[in-house]
C-alpha cells in the first residue's frame, strides 16, 4: 500500500490528468465489449460466454485489413463489420437453437465456441503473437494537458467509444427500431404477434453486440499484442463491468466500465499489489449493497 | 511313411516366442536394447500462449536429430522423437513424461518445458531413473539447489543467475557513465519475474551502489493492457527502467509505452527484447533499448552461428528462438556423449555428460560445457547490447565475462546455502 503516492497524485494536476485519461482509456475499451454483452443479455436473455472471441476477431480482422490496405479507417471498418457478420451467422446458425434450452446448455455451446474460435484463429493466423503496429498518423508526440500526458490515439479511442455510447443510448430510447428491440426484450410473444420478425431482431442485436466487441478489438489492435485466446481476459473484466453496472443496462455498463478503469488507474498508484483485488472488492461491495448492480432492475 | 509338418508356427517356435515375450514384459530394457531405433520422449508446450516457443523447441530438436540420423544415429541407432503437448500445465507435463517412458518405450527424455513444468518432469526423472535433459527452464534452483540434484538429470539452458550477473554488470556500467541513479522496474508477477528482477537489481546495486529503485510494477502475466503501469512509471520519473516482460506481453508494453513517448524519457533495459519472437513482431521498435541476448544469429559473431540461424530459417521460414538454441545444444551433447560412450545406455551417457565440453555454434569461445558438479550448461554466449529497428537488430553485443560469472555465482550459491 502506497497511500503517499496516491495522495501526491491527487494533489498534482499533471498526475490527475494522466491517470484520469489512463482510466478513461481502459474503461472505454471495456465499455465497448461489456455493452455488447449486456445488450445481448438484456434482449436475448443469454449470457454470451463466447463474447470475448468477437473482440479477438475484431483485432485480427483489423490487422489483416491494415496489412492489405494500409488504411487505418478500413481496418476499423473491417474489425467492426466483420464481427457483425460473424455475430449474425453465429446467432442464426447456433445460438438461436438454444434460446429455450437450459442455461447450462447455453453455457456449454458458448464455451465450445470459445475453443473453436481460438483454434480457427490459430489455423488462419498462426499460434504466435502478432502486432498490428501504430498507424503513422498517430506516431506523434503525446499532448501535454495541464502537465499531464495524453497520447492522441487514446483521445480518438475515447471519442469513438463515447460516440458509440451516445448513438446506442439515443438509438435504443428514441428510434423506432430501438423501441421494437426494447419491446422484444420485454415481451417477444407480443412483438411477434404484431407481425414483427423477432428472429431478425435477435440476429440484429447479436450482430450489434459482436460489432461493438469487434470495434473494441480493432481499436485495441495497434497497442495490444494479438494472440489466440486474447478475448478471455477481456471477457472476465467485461463480466465484472456488467455485474457492477447491472445486467442488461447500457448506462450501467458505461458507468461500471469507467469506474473499473479509474480503480485500475489510481489503484496502481495507491495499492500496487492489490489493483486486481480492488476491482473484485468493489464488485463485492456493489453486489452486497445492491444485488442487481448499480443500474440493474429488480426482476418482476 | 513320411511325416509332413503342418504349416504355421511349430510348438517349439511358439514356446520360444512366449519365452521372449515373457522376458520383454519382465525386463523391458532387454527388448529396448535390441531395438534398432532409440525413442526419445519430449514433453513441451505446443498449444496456448507459449506455443511458439514449444514449436521452436521441437523444430530445433528435429533439425539436429535429422543431422544425427543422417550421420548414422546414436551408437548406430536411429533416433525416433516422440513429442507431446503438455499445454504448459505442470501436472500434464509430468503425466506425459511418465507415459512417454512407460507406454511409448522412450529411453531418454528431453524436457522442453518452462520452469513450472520442468520441476514436475524432474520428479518423474527422479522416480523412473531415466536420462533427462532439461532444455527450457532458466530457474537457477533447478540445478543449483543440491536437493534437486539427481545423477540422471542435466540442464542445457541459460540460467537466470548468469543473466542477472551479466545484466547487472552491464547496466551498472551504463548507470555510472550516464549518472542513472533513479531506477524503476516492471516485471510479470510470478516466480520468474520476481526472481529475475530481484537478482538483476542485486547485482546492479553491487556494481553501482548509488542506484536506488524508486518504483516497482508487477503486472500480471498475459495482462492485455499496461496503460496504468506506463503512466505510473512516468509519474515516478525514473532515469532508467528494467523489465523482464517477455513475448507478447513485452511487445504490448512497448506499443503502449511508445505512444506515451516513454522511451525518450528514460534508458530502458529489457532482458528479453533481443529475441526474434519480439524483435520481428514489434512494428515500431524504439532504437536504443538495452537487452540481453536470447538467440540472435549475429552473437556470437561466428560463421557457425550465422549458418545455424540461416539453416533453421530456411527449413522453418522463421528465425529460431532462445529455446531453439538450447534444444539444439541438448541434441549435440547427447550425440557427442553417445559417440564417446559408444552406447545408448542412459547411465553410461550420464557419466560421459558430466564435465563434457563440445564444439557448439552457441559457445562464447566456440565450445560449451556441461558442468560436472551441478549438471548445468556453462560457457554459452551471453551478453547485452542495444537494439535498432531493423536487422541485425542488436548490432553490437558486449559479451559477459565467464570468470566473473563463475566467481559471483559461487558467492550467490553460498549465500543461498546451496554450497
Amino acid at each position: 500500500m502506497d497511500l503517499d503516492a496516491l495522495a501526491g497524485c491527487l494533489s498534482s494536476s499533471a498526475c490527475l490528468v494522466t491517470q484520469t485519461t489512463s482510466g478513461l482509456i481502459i474503461g472505454m475499451l471495456l465499455f465497448l465489449v461489456a455493452v455488447g454483452l449486456t445488450l445481448i443479455f438484456g434482449v436475448l436473455k443469454v449470457v454470451n460466454f463466447s463474447h470475448g472471441a468477437f473482440y479477438m476477431f475484431g483485432a485480427y480482422f483489423a490487422m489483416t485489413a491494415y496489412q492489405l490496405t494500409g488504411s487505418f479507417a478500413l481496418a476499423m471498418f473491417a474489425g467492426a463489420a466483420g464481427t457483425a457478420v460473424l455475430g449474425l451467422i453465429f446467432e442464426r446458425v447456433f445460438m438461436s437453437r438454444v434460446y429455450g434450452a437450459d442455461v447450462l446448455m447455453q453455457l456449454l455451446v458458448c464455451y465450445a465456441f470459445v475453443l473453436i474460435f481460438d483454434d480457427v484463429v490459430r489455423i488462419i493466423w498462426g499460434p504466435e503473437f502478432k502486432s498490428m503496429g501504430m498507424p503513422a498518423a498517430f506516431q506523434v508526440m503525446p499532448l501535454f494537458i495541464a502537465g499531464g500526458v495524453v497520447p492522441p490515439y487514446y483521445l480518438l479511442l475515447i471519442g469513438v467509444a463515447l460516440v458509440a455510447a451516445i448513438v446506442l443510448g439515443i438509438g435504443l430510447s428514441r428510434s423506432r427500431i430501438g423501441k421494437v428491440i426494447r419491446a422484444a426484450a420485454h415481451n417477444p410473444g407480443m412483438v411477434s404477434a404484431l407481425g414483427i420478425n423477432t428472429g431478425l431482431i435477435y440476429g440484429g442485436v447479436f450482430a450489434l453486440g459482436g460489432m461493438l466487441a469487434g470495434l473494441a478489438g480493432a481499436l485495441a489492435a495497434p497497442v495490444r499484442s494479438l494472440t489466440p485466446g486474447m478475448g478471455f481476459s477481456v471477457l472476465i473484466e467485461s463480466f465484472i463491468v456488467t455485474v457492477i453496472g447491472g445486467m442488461g443496462s447500457i448506462l450501467g455498463a458505461l458507468i461500471g466500465a469507467l469506474l473499473l478503469g479509474l480503480i485500475r488507474s489510481f489503484g496502481s498508484l495507491g495499492f500496487p499489489l492489490f489493483t486486481e483485488g480492488l476491482m473484485y472488492l468493489f464488485m463485492v461491495i456493489v453486489l452486497v449493497s445492491k444485488p442487481t448492480g448499480l443500474f440493474g432492475k429488480e426482476a418482476a | 511313411m513320411t511325416r509332413t509338418r503342418m504349416p504355421g508356427i511349430s510348438r517349439r517356435s511358439t514356446l520360444a516366442l512366449m519365452g521372449a515375450g515373457a522376458m520383454s514384459v519382465a525386463a523391458p530394457w532387454v527388448a529396448r536394447a535390441q531395438a534398432k531405433t532409440i525413442k526419445i520422449g519430449m514433453p513441451t508446450i505446443l498449444s496456448g500462449r507459449v506455443a511458439q516457443l514449444g514449436t521452436s523447441s521441437r523444430n530445433a530438436v528435429m533439425l539436429e536429430v535429422d543431422k544425427v540420423n543422417a550421420a548414422g544415429g546414436l551408437a548406430g541407432r536411429q533416433i525416433e522423437m516422440v513429442i507431446r503437448d503438455s499445454k504448459g500445465q505442470p501436472q500434464e507435463a509430468a503425466r506425459v513424461a511418465r507415459e512417454l517412458v512407460n507406454t511409448d518405450g522412450c529411453e531418454w527424455l528431453i524436457d522442453g518445458e518452462a520452469s513450472s513444468g520442468s520441476f514436475a518432469v524432474h520428479e518423474v526423472a527422479r522416480d523412473l531413473g531415466v536420462l533427462c535433459v532439461h532444455t527450457c527452464s532458466e530457474a537457477s534452483s533447478l540445478t543449483a539447489d543440491p536437493k534437486q540434484h539427481i545423477p540422471n538429470a542435466f540442464r542445457c539452458v541459460r540460467q537466470g543467475i548468469h543473466d542477472s550477473i551479466v545484466g547487472g554488470s552491464y547496466a551498472a556500467g551504463i548507470a555510472k557513465a550516464k549518472g542513472l541513479k533513479k531506477w524503476a522496474t516492471c516485471s510479470p508477477d510470478y516466480a520468474y519475474g520476481r526472481d529475475t528482477t530481484g537478482e538483476f537489481t542485486l547485482y546492479l546495486k553491487r556494481f553501482a551502489p548509488d542506484v536506488e529503485i524508486i518504483s516497482e510494477s508487477w503486472p500480471k502475466l498475459f495482462q492485455p493492457d499496461y496503460t496504468e503501469v506506463v503512466t505510473k512509471i512516468l509519474q515516478a520519473k525514473p532515469q532508467a527502467l528494467y523489465s523482464c516482460l517477455w513475448g507478447g506481453d513485452l511487445t504490448s508494453y512497448i506499443d503502449q509505452a511508445n505512444i506515451y513517448a516513454m522511451f525518450g524519457q528514460m534508458e530502458v533495459f529489457a532482458v528479453n527484447m533481443a529475441d526474434y519472437t519480439a524483435l520481428t513482431v514489434v512494428k515500431n521498435l524504439p532504437k536504443g533499448i538495452h537487452s540481453g541476448n536470447r538467440y540472435i544469429k549475429t552473437f556470437p559473431t561466428t560463421p557457425e552461428n550465422a549458418a545455424w540461424g540461416d539453416a533453421y530459417k530456411a527449413k522453418y521460414n522463421e528465425y529460431p528462438t532462445n529455446w531453439s538454441w538450447q534444444n539444439a545444444t541438448a541434441v549435440m551433447f547427447l550425440a557427442e556423449a553417445a559417440k564417446k560412450a559408444n552406447s545408448t545406455d542412459g547411465k553410461k551417457i550420464a557419466e560421459v555428460l558430466k564435465g563434457l565440453t563440445i564444439k557448439c555454434p552457441f559457445g562464447a569461445d566456440g565450445t560449451v560445457t556441461m558442468r560436472g558438479d551441478d549438471h548445468t550448461l556453462v560457457g554459452y554466449a551471453i551478453g547485452w547490447g542495444t537494439t535498432i529497428p531493423q536487422e541485425p537488430y542488436v548490432p553490437e553485443v558486449k559479451a559477459g565475462d565467464w570468470k566473473t560469472i563463475f566467481e559471483l555465482e559461487a558467492e550467490w550459491k553460498k549465500s543461498k546455502g546451496y554450497t
